[in-house]
């Protein structure tokens, strides 16, 4: 298995030349609605079967399991002190997460320039990004908590082996994915390997190195906060008191604090959708913001 | 008119690894002020013709002089690059021949008037129409002045229409800069309306089997199209074209 294909992605093409020019028009308040509306009805839905299952599936003594909305909100959001503590540990795991991220952005964006000027590198170096791709974290968690210990580094370790694969993946097919046409235009003028890398194949490797950001940035989340289940010494992560509520059974600590792991994770990945579209969103053909 | 060809084909033959004989014993001459078509069945060779001139392919035999310093190469498609608006594109060679800022955009400027896409400077490539970004590519190539300008079927994607306001932008330049023109196509009526000399190529192995000069002297209006001069070189041509496809 190999990223050699020349072809771009399969929606590469799909809106080529169409007139959704740059500075279209605002939205208009009906397309507002039309955009806001099916998922705010969908989220009364979500709500409602929760309020189903606090009230009508679950006998009150279990109904610790799914504490019910309102009580989420005025026993979780609504208690400072606890909800101080959780934004403390969100910033904290927000902190290695974007330390994990951007290690893994610089280490695997040198990988796969590496890759993408030599075929032999590529062809070496490939199996064992699968590997670590495939390699599950739990299996070398005592591994990572015996070279590094058990404290921040070893969680941002997580982190940016969690996330370093996407990047690698997509910033190499971005690098090969430059037209034919265009590395035969530098041919023709004597383009030497770096004018070509700097030319043509990092502005053509934007939109898939930007897809890629997205899906480590969340997934980059995702490894602090399982890195904080392992490694919890030193700042309390969030991941820590996820353990924590759900020990005590603190159902409605428990909700809020999944709750904002989630806007965690939403919020990078909105984060990067936003920085993707104001770099390659000006001319890119199939690059989509949130 | 006679002057010292800018490019000049000798006895050219080429065989692909595969053992297919593409071209076979091919020469031509062409000086500046010259603007010869190559007109032939598909895959009878006549990109491996311009391949050849430009240094992508090594002719198995026979030898090619141009000057490769300067070479004008406009591609079948356009090769824009997406992320660069129609001015940025056109300095590109330019840049890459580390031109002055300055100078760059004057050059730029000057290419961008020619081909008429003034007013679209700051428009990304997305946003403009087939014919439009072949204006582009072709004002890129004017950029640099070259000498020869090899055309690999540039207009090949765009509908009849565009194509016919392309051609006549194509002679514009021509009129204006006088370079050597080797321009490659399988439309007829193209050929005959670019050129001062059109010849016709055979199926595999290439080889020219007809040579037509074109008579009708420069500028040539789109009315040209209709002239019943026209119309029998072309039915010329095009007979030597069928009696060329075996």
């Amino acid at each position: 298995m190999s990223i050699t294909s020349q072809e771009p992605s399969p929606a590469a093409h799909a809106s080529a030349a169409s007139d959704d020019a740059p500075g279209s028009a605002a939205p208009t308040r009906e397309s507002v609605l039309r955009i806001l509306l099916p998922p705010a009805l969908f989220g009364a839905v979500i709500v409602g079967i929760w309020y189903f299952v606090s009230y009508r599936v679950l006998a009150p003594k279990r109904r610790f399991l799914l504490v019910p909305p309102h009580e989420v909100w005025s026993k979780g959001f609504r208690d400072s002190k606890a909800f101080r503590e959780m934004l403390d540990a969100l910033w904290s795991s927000g902190k290695v997460a974007m330390w994990g991220l951007a290690i893994a952005i610089a280490l695997g964006f040198f990988v796969a320039v590496l890759m993408s000027q030599s075929k032999l590198i590529e062809r070496a170096a490939f199996p064992y990004m699968v590997v670590l791709q495939a390699t599950p974290i739990l299996a070398i968690v005592p591994l990572i908590g015996f070279w590094f210990g058990y404290g921040f580094q070893s969680r941002v370790f997580v982190a940016v082996l969690i996330a370093l694969f996407p990047i690698v993946v997509n910033t190499l097919f971005g690098l090969l994915s430059a037209e034919q046409g265009l590395h035969d235009l530098l041919t023709l003028h004597n383009a030497g390997r770096f004018t070509r890398l700097i030319r043509i194949q990092f502005p053509s490797a934007l939109p898939a190195v930007f897809a890629g950001l997205r899906i480590s940035a969340g997934l980059s989340v995702i490894g602090a906060i399982v890195g904080d289940f392992f490694f919890g010494q030193g700042e309390i992560g969030i991941g820590q008191l996820l353990k924590r509520y759900a020990n005590r059974l603190e159902g409605a600590h428990l909700l809020t604090a999944v709750i904002l792991s989630c806007s965690l994770g939403v919020a990078v990945f909105i984060a990067f959708g936003w920085l993707s579209n104001r770099i390659v969103g000006k001319w890119a053909t199939s690059v989509r913001g949130t | 008119m006679a002057d010292e060809p800018a490019l000049s084909f000798e006895n050219i033959s080429m065989r692909f690894p595969d053992g297919t004989l593409a071209l076979a014993d091919v020469s031509l001459d062409i000086a500046r002020g010259e603007f010869v078509t190559v007109v032939g069945p598909s895959g009878c060779g006549k990109s491996t013709l311009l391949k050849i001139a430009s240094g992508f392919l090594e002719p198995s035999s026979g030898s090619v002089r141009i000057d490769r310093d300067n070479i004008g190469y406009v591609f079948q498609d356009p090769t824009l690059l997406p992320w660069r608006t129609v001015r940025r594109n056109v300095e590109f060679l330019l840049q890459l021949h580390k031109a002055p800022k300055d100078e760059r955009r004057a050059k730029a400027q000057l290419a961008i008037d020619l081909v008429g896409l003034k007013g679209f400077e700051h428009h990304y490539p997305r946003s403009l129409s087939g014919g439009m970004k072949m204006r582009a590519s072709l004002a890129r190539t004017l950029t640099l002045k070259p000498p020869v300008f090899l055309f690999d079927e540039p207009f090949g994607a765009v509908d009849e229409i565009t194509r016919e306001y392309l051609n006549e932008e194509a002679l514009k330049l021509f009129l204006a800069e006088r370079f050597a023109g080797l321009f490659i196509t399988h439309s007829i009526s193209e050929a005959v309306f670019l050129s001062t000399q059109v010849h016709v190529m055979s199926a595999r192995p290439g080889r020219i089997v007809a040579s037509y000069d074109v008579p009708f002297p420069y500028p040539r209006q789109p009315e040209l199209r209709f002239d019943p001069a026209f119309a029998e070189l072309g039915s010329q041509i095009s007979h030597a074209l069928r009696g060329a496809h075996v």
